[in-house]
Parts: C-alpha cells; structure tokens; sequence
C-alpha cells in the first residue's frame, strides 16, 4: 500500500487527528496568550519581576517536553489534562518574553503623554501600550504556535488527541505496512497545520496591527 | 478699481471677539471666548528626589495670572521640567501647594487634573497607531462628550491650528511633517477647552523654519483663546518672543528674574540674567514688537487682471513712483515701477522686481526689519492669514517705532530701579525694626 493509497482509506482517521490536533494547539495558544499577556503586564514595570517571569519560563521550555509530560501523567493523570497543561506552559516563554520587550519598549515620551492628558493607568494600558505593544506579542504568539504545533505531537504519549498518535503508532509498529505511511501522514499534517495557522497569523496581523504603526 | 480698505484693521486687537459667520473660515470661528484662563499659584513648591543631596526644585512661588502666557527659562537641568510636571501632578512635590483658580489641587485626583490642563510636549508625544482625530479626540472622550460634540471638535481644532480637517483627520502621525505633528499636539492638548495649558519645550525637535512659524502660531492662537499657558524652553529669544512674562531660572529652579520681557532685557536684575540674555539686547528688542503695532500705511496697487491701459495711467499720473502689483488673489507679486514701462510691451510678465519676502501682522519688527533690508524698495508688504496684501511697512516707520519703543523702555526701567531702591529701603527698615516679612522675587 502506497502513501496515497493509506491516505484514502483512512483519511477520516486523519482529519479527525487532524482536527484535535489543530483544536488543541489553538486552545492551548489562547490560554498561553491571556496567560502571558497577564503575565507580561503584571510584570514589566518592575526590572526584576519581568526578568523573574522570562527566566521562569525560558527554563521551563528547557525541559525536555517528554519529561515533562511524562512527569505530569502522575499528578493529573492521562489524556487531555497533561496535554493542555504542558503545551500551555511551553507556549509561555514567547508570549511573556515578547509581551515584556514589547510593553517596556513602548516610548516612555508617549507614555508620559497619555498620562499627561489624563489616562488613567488603566486606559494608559489598554490605549496605548498594548496596541504599541502588539506587533511583538503577536510574533511571540505566531512563534510559540509554531512550537506547540511539534510538541503536541509527543502528548499522545500521554494518550492525548492529535496527529501525534499517528506518528506513535507508526514507530511502536515498525516494520509493518503502513508504519511509515502512519509516521508520514502525522508529520505531514503538522507541517501543513503549521503553514495554515502562519497564514492565518499574517491575516491577524493585518488586520489588528494598526497602520500608524505597521512596518 | 480695486479697493482694499483694509489696512485700519491692522489697529483691531484681540478683543475682536465672536464668530466670524461662515463656518469655511480656516480659523477664527472657534471658541472665540474672551479669557478662558486660570490663575495658579505655585506656593513654595519643592521636589525633593530621593538619595539627591539638593532638591531639584527648591521652594519654587510664583502667582500666574489669568490668560497670562508665562514662560520658563533657563540652562539645562535647572528643573524648569520639573517645575512644570508638577503643576500637572506628572512629579508629585515633595511639599508646596499648587492652586489652580482658587482652588488647591495638590490632593485631588491627579487624573481628572490633567483632563483639566492641556499637555503639549516635545515631538508632540502623539500616538502613532491612532489617527489624526483619534489623537485630538481622547480627551473629550474621556470626560464624556457625546460623539457627535467630540467629532465637531475635532474638525474645529483642526481649523484652528490650520490644517485642513478633510485632508488631515484620517492620517497617522508619520504620515505628517515634523510641523504638523507639532500642530496636532497643540490642538489635542486644546481639544477639551482646558483653561491652562502646559507646554514642555514643545517646539524644541523642529526646524528653525518651522519653529518660527509654530510660535507664530501660538501666539496667534493665544489672541484667540486667551489661555494661561506656562510654556519651558531654554531658548531665550523663544521665551522674548512668547512670553507676556519670563522667570528666569537659575538651578534648582530659583527664581533669578520673573517680569516682562522688556524689563528683562532692559533691566537683568543680575549677572546670571544679563548673561542668559546674551549680547545684542537692543536687537532682541526688535522681536518684542509685532508689525501690527506700528504704522501700517497703504500704498498704491493695482492687480494683474487690471486693464494694462490702467496700471499705465496709475503709474504715470500717481503722486507714487512705485506701484504694487497683486496678483489674483490679491496677494503681493511684484513692485512696478516708472521705468519699467518701456519694458512692458504688452504683457507684465517682464516688468517690475518679484516680491520675495513679505510679512503677516504677528511678525516681529525684527523679521520686518529684516524684510525691508533685503527687499529693493526699502519698504515690506504686510499681508494677511492667507498672504492677501494688507499695507506696507518702511525704512522710516520702523526707525521711528524703535526709537520710541526704546525711549519708553528707558523711562520704564528708570521708574522701575526707583521703586526697586524705594522697596528695598522699606524692606530694610522694616527689617530693623523687627517685623522682616518674606515677599516675592523681583516685581
């Protein structure tokens, strides 16, 4: 059976992991992105807290992501839970790293107008610092998507949905027919994901990003 | 016949108030209320910055007065900045008070303070992913007007510090010259109708070009609107040219001289003003005296689209050797003059000497001065907000003002030093009789 021929008589297997795997990067990319942005806001102002809050996270992004999942089976056990959690966490390290850059480089001259004129801190925020600020946050999330798209693959360790299960069964399975089929179809579904969720990032882009300040 | 009898209007002041009917007018139609300003009154106010050895501000008192336009000066670092975002609560004073129109601020929620005071600073400080108007709109939205009022506003605002609203109000500030930035700063500091408005060296990242023109701008708009501005730089000529009173700062912002421009340079009550002054105060004189406050006398014009035949019988009958051409638009275009008859032949393409430099009403006798040196007929053409011919200024008149504006100063720096001397012996003998009363800096 030849990759096309795999293909067709089990493309409804794959787009569901297709499906689960796009649903559970996009879910986890949100909750990263409210986390971060929280995080980022929260932290900015003050040197060391901000530092705090990117080495935390830039070291959580050095733990191997099969370790880690592996180390989260026992405290929440199998399937989606240890997935989200891990994908969330990893997704962190952009979004806060950026948020943080991008707020502590909004120019203090401009902050200090939008105080002057009378924002509170909170419209000062929302209005000015944020909207400066998101061109960064949004590059952070576009990288971190493109992270997670691979290391969802390693949750179906953890029994978790997505195209990773493919490629889990392709390997544990070698040498029999479809295992490389399997292995193919799993990474070439991320590897389109991955082009699809860019595109869609430039659209978000253009049409968030205002043009007083698009390069 | 063409006639401009508008050269009597040169004598009209500020006090030409209400709108001027046709909405089109590019300016004058807004907010044409007579004083709209507040006083304040900074009572020894002090910035003390933790871990400094001297306050950066030191006991700083100063009464402003209604629609008075104050301006700030002195070397870098003297903490006239300071002094400044203190009014507006940017810098919290370390002690002092601050009262604005009788009413103390120094513990009032500093955010609807500075909805209050308008806020202009260097490089304009405009949000770059807003537009134009979304600029010049935050404040009136913030304390509430309805979106209808709050769009009016912006297109009047926009008028009012001359740019035009279809063109401008969807733009982003990189879409705009360094100028207009400035322009579109000023006019969102304006938008809620502040009754202060301060303004950090707002001209300081413009050209010398530009720069002139702004503060052309400001003054004109201050005829208008009739504002208490407090206005930093550290450009003395900038201060002379704006200020209806200059404090000089020295460090630590010590009060070194607070008076009108004329006394200080007529009068420096020390070695540090005299020396921030600079030479040439007979000069800088010049620029305190606007052309609209001499003689503005009419001369014979005649427009391009006359009838040759006309401008033929003028120039030989007319008691002047010279004509003035206009142009359309009854803008000056060029002196014509006996001579140049022969060369006409038909046409006016040929004949007569260009007009390069002419002069609005706001411009200082300096800049006029400056005009008629240059300009080969010993005399300047004075013209209006869109450059239509008004009158002329020569040689003669600007020699006779400035005698007289000099003789009068003489007379006032004379009085001054006399009741200078008679205060000072009060002081004394107050002082050795015990009942020794801190009062202000120089009168």
């Amino acid at each position: 059976m030849n990759f096309w021929e795999y293909l067709g008589s089990r493309y409804q297997q794959v787009l569901v992991d297709t499906y689960q795997h796009a649903s559970v990067v996009f879910q986890c990319m949100v909750i990263a992105t409210v986390l971060g942005v929280a995080i980022g806001v929260l932290t900015y102002r003050r040197q060391w807290a901000g530092n705090l809050a990117i080495t935390t996270t830039a070291s959580i992004l050095t733990i191997p992501s099969l370790a880690l999942i592996g180390l989260l089976i026992p405290l929440v056990g199998l399937g989606v839970a240890p997935t989200v959690l891990a994908l969330v966490l990893y997704g962190l390290l952009p979004v806060v790293r950026n948020a943080v850059v991008g707020l502590r480089g909004v120019d203090p001259a401009l902050v200090d107008a939008a105080k002057g004129i009378g924002m509170s801190r909170t419209a000062r925020l929302f209005k000015v610092e944020l909207p400066l600020a998101w061109p960064p946050i949004l590059t952070g999330i576009r990288v971190a998507t493109q992270m997670l798209m691979g290391i969802a693959a390693i949750a179906a360790f953890a029994s978790g949905p997505g195209l990773g299960n493919l490629i889990f069964r392709g390997i544990s399975s070698l040498g029999s027919a479809n295992a490389l089929n399997q292995v193919l179809a799993g990474t070439l579904g991320i590897v389109i994901l991955a082009l699809l969720f860019d595109a869609a990032y430039v659209l978000i882009g253009r049409l968030t990003i205002s043009r007083g300040i698009r390069a | 016949m063409p006639d401009h009898d508008q050269p009597g209007t040169a004598e009209s002041r500020p006090t030409e108030t209400g709108p001027s009917g046709a909405t089109e007018a590019p300016h004058g139609d807004a907010a044409a209320t007579s004083v709209t300003g507040a006083t304040i009154r900074l009572e020894n106010l002090t910035k003390h910055y933790p871990g400094a050895p001297l306050p950066a501000v030191d006991g700083v008192t100063m009464d402003i007065n209604a629609g008075e336009l104050v301006v700030l000066v002195g070397p870098s670092g003297c903490g006239k900045s300071t002094c400044l975002r203190m009014i507006n609560r940017l810098i919290e004073p370390t002690s002092g008070r601050i009262s604005i129109d009788g009413e103390d601020v120094t513990d009032i929620d500093p955010v609807g303070l500075r909805r209050k005071i308008g806020y202009a600073i260097q490089a304009s400080g405009l949000f770059p992913h807003m537009t134009v108007a979304e600029n010049i709109a935050q404040v009136p939205r913030m304390v509430g007007w309805s979106k209808k009022k709050v769009k009016n506003r912006v297109e009047e605002m926009l008028d009012l510090v001359g740019l035009d609203p279809r063109e401008f109000h969807s733009r982003y500030p990189r879409q705009l010259s360094g100028g207009q930035q400035q322009r579109v700063g000023v006019a969102r500091a304006l938008a809620a109708d502040p009754p202060v408005l301060l303004m950090d060296e707002p001209f300081g990242a413009v050209d010398p070009i530009t720069r002139d023109h702004l503060q052309d701008e400001l003054i004109r708009l201050q005829r208008e609107l009739h504002k208490t501005i407090v206005f930093v730089t550290h450009d003395f000529d900038e201060a002379i040219k704006l200020g209806d009173r200059i404090a000089v700062l020295r460090e630590q912002s010590h009060i070194a001289q607070f008076d009108t421009p004329e006394a200080i340079l007529t009068n420096p009550a020390d070695d540090f003003v005299s020396g921030f002054v600079g030479a040439g105060a007979a000069l800088k004189r010049l620029n305190l005296t606007r052309v609209r406050d001499v003689e503005i006398a009419d001369f014979d014009t005649v427009r391009v689209d006359d009838p040759l035949q006309d401008i033929f019988d003028k120039l030989r009958s007319g008691d002047a050797n010279e004509l003035l051409l206009l142009d359309q638009q009854n803008r000056p275009y060029k002196w014509l003059r006996r001579g140049d008859l022969s060369r006409v032949k038909g046409s006016l393409a040929r004949a007569g000497t260009l007009i390069h430099d002419h002069v609005t009403r706001d411009a200082t006798l300096r800049d006029a001065l400056e005009a008629v040196l240059t300009d080969s007929s010993g005399r300047v053409a004075v013209t209006g907000r869109r450059g239509e011919y008004i009158g002329v200024v020569d040689m003669e008149t600007l020699l006779n003002s400035v005698h007289e504006m000099l003789e009068a100063d003489r007379l006032a720096a004379m009085e001054h030093r006399h009741s200078l001397e008679a205060d000072r012996a009060r002081r004394t003998r107050a002082a050795q009789e015990g009942t020794f009363t801190t009062s202000g800096e120089a009168s």
